[in-house]
């Protein structure tokens, strides 16, 4: 199985930057927003991105929910292996907030897909955006594109991109894997 | 892992630790879901499930069908009063007709032990046993232990007993069942005409005393006395039954570590515990009966997962 960096720490961090620009360009003090990380793996990202807009950018009480979408999946007994449910961890209601959904990497755009009903439980939103690390070009099932990227990557169908953080494999970096 | 190693929720004795384990952490999700605003996921949208209920029941079947409506399913109820099982129909034909309708999952409540065994080998559904006769009804002690483990933060190593009629309780089986396999302590205390002869060989201690009991457990599981399945008298009155093994404040007051108090109802105020002690805060009750959805939402789903398109 071959390996290809895609993005290095130094890459991710300036494009964490630039993102957490993006998004207080358009929500200034973030007082009618909320950040909704996607589990198991988009929580990662969102929490880095609080991190930095409280600490670098000193946005107060912004507020972070984590989602899981499992109950919400169109693939349910459809797969060889049982999908296995998260956490969802989200102690505010949503009725009439601004959501950005954050996921790490946005492929067929089914997940989000299922978070765009799951989010429905929690009241309705005054609008929902899309946050993503990596937007896999040409991969779309569904007609879904993201509102922020970080990276756009070109990858065929056999090539899975690999997302690592900081805080599980000691290093923040982006790989392009050979299945 | 993270599938059961069954096909049917026909009891506890079939099932392993992990199968107990598993349905506990997708009940802990479940919990989540039916505390939102909107408490429905639509996971089980094309599944459709059958309520056969051959003996009578309220809260169990509310449960039942509110976790399946709680997951997307379609349902579909018959009680036996309103049947043909009164025409002569037999139970293998009763069910037949009912999954020629499409049904994915039966769940069952049936006056004889081992009704939710044979249909599982007559009929190709799934099939969830919600109490049959004096048997197994695997549902409540899952939900048993589960807020057992909810308010003690776990099973293992907890005292537990169970207080009344043993005789003819499938919740009682059940949770022994259950409770050991998760590594609890299990005490039965009754009237001896109402435990039965060889319990001792399921490896649960047998004491009379209640005070004693009370005294010895971290938690006190309290039953009902099951007048309906009683065809003699067991005991000589229910006044009697009460002083010797009913439940009042002023004991939980004397003992001297807070025991928590279950019962799955429904309750017979002032005959096995009394009102201040089914309110009080040591009490479960109500908590029982939420986790009650839950875990029958867990197990409704982990099964419709085997079914696979």
């Amino acid at each position: 199985m071959s390996k290809k960096i895609l993005l290095n720490s130094k890459d991710i961090e300036i494009i964490l930057h630039r993102l957490a620009c993006q998004l207080i360009e358009n929500h200034n003090d973030f007082s009618d927003t909320v950040l909704i990380g996607l589990q198991p793996r988009g929580s990662f990202l969102a929490n880095r991105l609080v991190q930095l807009l409280e600490n670098d950018y000193g946005i107060k009480e912004l507020k972070l929910g984590l989602l899981d979408i499992t109950f919400y999946r169109d693939d349910f007994r459809r797969r060889s292996e049982p999908l296995v449910a998260t956490s969802t961890e989200i102690n505010f209601l949503i009725e009439d907030k601004k959501v950005i959904i954050i996921d790490d990497v946005l492929y067929s755009g089914r997940s989000v897909r299922a978070a765009l009903t799951a989010i429905q439980s929690f009241g309705r939103p005054l609008n929902i955006e899309l946050l993503v690390l990596i937007d896999r070009r040409f991969s779309r099932h569904l007609p879904i594109q993201p509102n922020y990227r970080g990276r756009q990557v070109d990858a065929i169908n056999e090539e899975k991109v690999m997302v690592t953080w900081k805080e599980t494999h000691e290093i923040d970096a982006v790989y392009l894997e050979q299945k | 892992m993270d599938q059961l190693s069954v096909a049917h929720l026909l009891g506890i004795k079939y099932l392993k630790p992990s199968d107990i384990e598993l349905i506990f952490k997708t009940a802990d999700h479940f919990k989540e879901v039916i505390n939102r605003p909107i408490k429905k996921v639509p996971s089980l949208r094309d599944i459709t499930i059958a309520n056969l209920f051959f003996e009578n029941s309220t809260r169990t079947k509310l449960s039942f069908e509110l976790a399946e409506k709680r997951l997307s399913a379609d349902v579909i109820n018959f009680s036996a009063s309103q049947s043909s099982l009164k025409k002569g129909e037999t139970l293998i034909d009763t069910v037949n007709n009912i999954l020629s309708m499409k049904v994915d999952i039966v769940v069952m409540r049936h006056a004889h032990v081992g009704a939710g065994v044979f249909l599982s080998k007559h009929v190709n559904a799934k099939i969830i046993n919600a109490g049959d006769g004096t048997h197994e009804h695997p549902t409540q002690a899952l939900l048993d232990s589960y807020s057992i483990r909810e308010k003690l933060g776990t099973v293992k190593g907890k005292k537990i007993v169970i207080i009344g009629d043993i005789l003819h309780s499938r919740v009682a089986l059940s949770n022994i069942f259950a409770l050991q396999m998760q590594g609890a302590e299990v005490k039965v205390c009754g009237p001896t005409t109402l435990i039965p002869k060889y319990i001792t060989s399921l490896g649960v201690s047998v004491e009379t005393n209640l005070k004693k009991a009370l005294e010895w457990c971290d938690v006190a599981n309290v039953l009902r006395v099951q007048n309906e399945r009683m065809d003699i008298n067991y005991f000589p009155s229910t006044r009697e039954y009460t002083q010797l093994f009913g439940i009042n404040k002023e004991m939980l007051d004397n003992l001297e570590k807070k025991i928590v108090i279950m019962h799955p109802g429904p309750i017979n105020r002032g005959v096995e515990i009394t009102s201040d002690v089914a309110d009080s805060e040591q009490s479960i009750i109500l908590n029982q009966v939420e986790n009650g959805v839950a875990i029958r939402m867990a197990v409704i789903y982990l099964l419709a997962e085997q079914i696979k398109k």
